[in-house]
């Protein structure tokens, strides 16, 4: 009888690690093909002699995109969007979530009903756009030229996150609130000195969600950063690879290496940093799907 | 029932006079000052209410401005005007695209129900992948082999849209014999393996329109079934292990134990996910289905949102698409809110 559960409980173990090596290499699969068709020879990519490890190494269409303008415009861009955008919204969401938190604000419902709504109903793209084409008017008048500030200001606010902030700050014991406060302090100092340190780890993870979804913004970047020179890069991306989709650009191509190598590099170029820090700040998301879990 | 001028008067017998009821008098203060006190907290609280203004603003301004753009799709578009000064056009846009006998209504139709089935499949393949995944998680009792395991498979979560399709892009890519350029990779092994012929993968997979619906699961798959296991895994984890070994000494094997143990234990967060996921039905990610699709396979991938923004904002035909888009979006909202009441009668734990 013994000996019988243990035959299929081990059948199940083999199972599970044969599966999971099996999705965790085609996960990893394309990334790896990527690195390795950016740093190969021409004929190899072309004719597709690829399979895994690189042939015919080269660095030229790494070169050929360190030496691009362009790329390093769209970088500095991502990075400009990427911390103002987190930061502006992060002060949004702190302070907003911090009223939200206290029991004696007026009309708490109303308040949180006016937040929860957007999550429910969205106006839709074509509103949104003639929303934001009407705020580029109004920046513009105010002396706001840079369509970049109109994507920090305008967009990448999420209820979900603000209501993650909520939650956290009403598990802080009111206690402690009320000792500051006899101590003198302001709501400000409340939440600077109290508040804050007390929540850091969801602030973290909340920071984080702002953080990626801005690296990773693409669709209002391209519909309303006009000029291409504050393009961010994914937009860069997207537009390399249409452009790289023509035909003609293919058959006119006499360079060392293979078109496609230029995309793979710039694929590649893009995801480094996310790499890098990704093991740090993998934690973090483990932690926030948990807590959105069960409300998002 | 209607009140009498006796419950709000009180009669004196020693003056013989009649007199206001004291509580009535104070009830009739709180309702007349009741502005005046809101003002008066408000005033002393300020502090706490300046904090919520820059959210409040930021959710009028682009999320409940636009809202108010709605109002286009019942007016006669005229982008010189603002939308409050257009004509009224009643309901002419929903009867076009509901009932109109042209291309429009076809391929609103056909967004419709392509928005439909893309989260139908999702849900019948998509959601399933996640829970087997947390289950295999927890047969790796080696944390560290566990850690590198969960490293790599929510590692494709954190690439942007665009670069994951344009990976899929690339791995699938048609060949153009003119460059000399071989198919995709990912088109080649197929090949080889038999499952599509040379042709088809010559043509390149994103280009045929039977192909989409797969290549939009499968990558979904790849890019979040890592990641969303998290939340089952969470589940499982939280299994005491005297539970397993109840199960184990009465004999059960393991199918046995997934059945009785395993499965009741996180019953309540499966279900509480499903209810979310059919909730949102009716939401597709419009951003992977604009990067992936062309005009040849818009029978199977052209969904709403995306029908929205090519008549929309390429065309700029502004009111026909808000108003399909529109449809779409309240029927969405209604889903989303019957999930959570039945989340909530189910669990007593509300989705928001």
């Amino acid at each position: 009888m013994k000996r019988k559960l243990e035959v299929s409980e081990l059948i199940f173990k083999i199972v599970s690690y044969v599966l999971l090596t099996v999705f965790a290499v085609a996960c990893l699969y394309p990334f790896l093909y990527a690195i390795s068709a950016a740093i190969s020879g021409r004929e190899a990519v072309e004719y597709g002699q690829l399979v895994l490890f690189p042939k015919d190494l080269q660095f030229e269409a790494f070169a050929n995109m360190f030496n691009n303008n362009m790329f390093w415009n769209s970088y500095t861009n991502t990075l400009f969007i990427t911390f103002y955008g987190t930061l502006w919204a992060m002060g949004v969401a702190i302070l907003g979530a911090y009223a939200l938190s206290k029991k004696r604000l007026l009309f708490r419902k109303g308040f949180n009903f006016f937040l929860v709504f957007t999550m429910w109903f969205s106006a839709g793209l074509v509103p949104q756009y003639l929303n934001y084409i009407d705020t580029r008017t109004v920046f513009n008048a105010i002396g706001i030229k840079d369509d970049k500030w109109l994507v920090v200001i305008a967009m990448g606010m999420a209820a979900m996150n603000i209501i993650l902030l909520r939650n956290a700050f009403e598990g802080v014991p009111s206690e402690i609130e009320e000792a500051a406060v006899v101590d003198g302090a302001t709501e400000f100092q409340v939440l600077a000195r109290v508040y804050i340190p007390m929540s850091k780890s969801t602030i973290a993870t909340v920071a984080l969600f702002f953080a990626i979804s801005r690296w990773n913004g693409y669709f209002w970047a391209r519909q309303m950063i006009s000029n291409s020179n504050e393009h961010p890069l994914q937009v860069f991306i997207r537009l390399k690879l249409e452009e790289f989709q023509d035909p003609d650009i293919m058959t006119g191509w006499n360079e060392a290496y293979a078109a496609d190598s230029v995309i793979y590099a710039l694929i590649v170029c893009s995801i480094i940093p996310v790499l890098i820090i990704y093991p740090f700040i993998q934690k973090y998301f483990a932690k926030g799907v948990n807590m959105g879990g069960v409300k998002e | 029932m209607k009140k009498k001028a006796a419950d709000y008067l009180v009669y004196e017998e020693s003056t013989g006079t009649y007199r206001e009821d004291a509580e009535q008098i104070v009830r009739d203060d709180v309702e007349k000052h009741y502005w005046l006190n809101v003002g008066r907290t408000v005033a002393k609280d300020w502090r706490l209410y300046l904090m919520l203004l820059p959210m409040l603003l930021v959710f009028l301004f682009w999320r409940y401005f636009p809202m108010y753009e709605l109002l286009g799709c019942f007016k006669v578009q005229d982008s010189t005007l603002p939308v409050a000064d257009q004509l009224y056009a009643g309901f002419s846009y929903f009867k076009l695209l509901f009932v109109g006998e042209g291309a429009l209504s076809t391929e609103f139709w056909q967004a419709f129900r392509n928005t439909f089935l893309l989260s139908f499949y999702g849900l019948c393949f998509g959601f399933p992948m996640p829970i087997i995944i947390a289950l295999f998680f927890n047969e790796i009792r080696s944390d560290i082999a566990r850690s590198v395991y969960q490293v790599i498979t929510y590692l494709p979560k954190f690439m942007s849209t665009v670069v994951m399709t344009s990976l899929v892009t690339m791995l699938v890519r048609q060949s153009s014999p003119l460059a000399g350029m071989e198919m995709g990779v990912v088109s080649r092994m197929l090949v080889s393996l038999g499952l599509i012929s040379s042709e088809v993968g010559n043509a390149g997979l994103l280009n045929n329109p039977d192909f989409f619906r797969g290549i939009y699961q499968i990558s979904g798959i790849w890019e979040g079934a890592g990641y969303d296991s998290i939340v089952f895994f969470a589940a499982i984890i939280a299994i005491s292990p005297t539970s397993y070994e109840a199960a184990q000494i009465d004999g059960a094997g393991k199918m046995a134990q997934m059945k009785y143990v395993v499965l009741p234990s996180i019953l309540s967060t499966v279900v509480i996910m499903l209810i979310t996921r059919i909730g949102s039905l009716l939401n597709v990610g419009y951003e992977k289905v604009l990067l992936l699709y062309n005009p040849n396979t818009y029978v199977t991938a052209d969904v709403v949102s995306t029908f929205a923004q090519r008549y929309g904002i390429a065309d700029g035909l502004t009111g026909i698409a808000s108003s399909a888009e529109m449809l779409n979006n309240v029927m969405g909202m209604l889903l989303v809110i019957a999930a959570n009441t039945i989340a909530r009668k189910a669990s007593d734990v509300s989705l928001y």
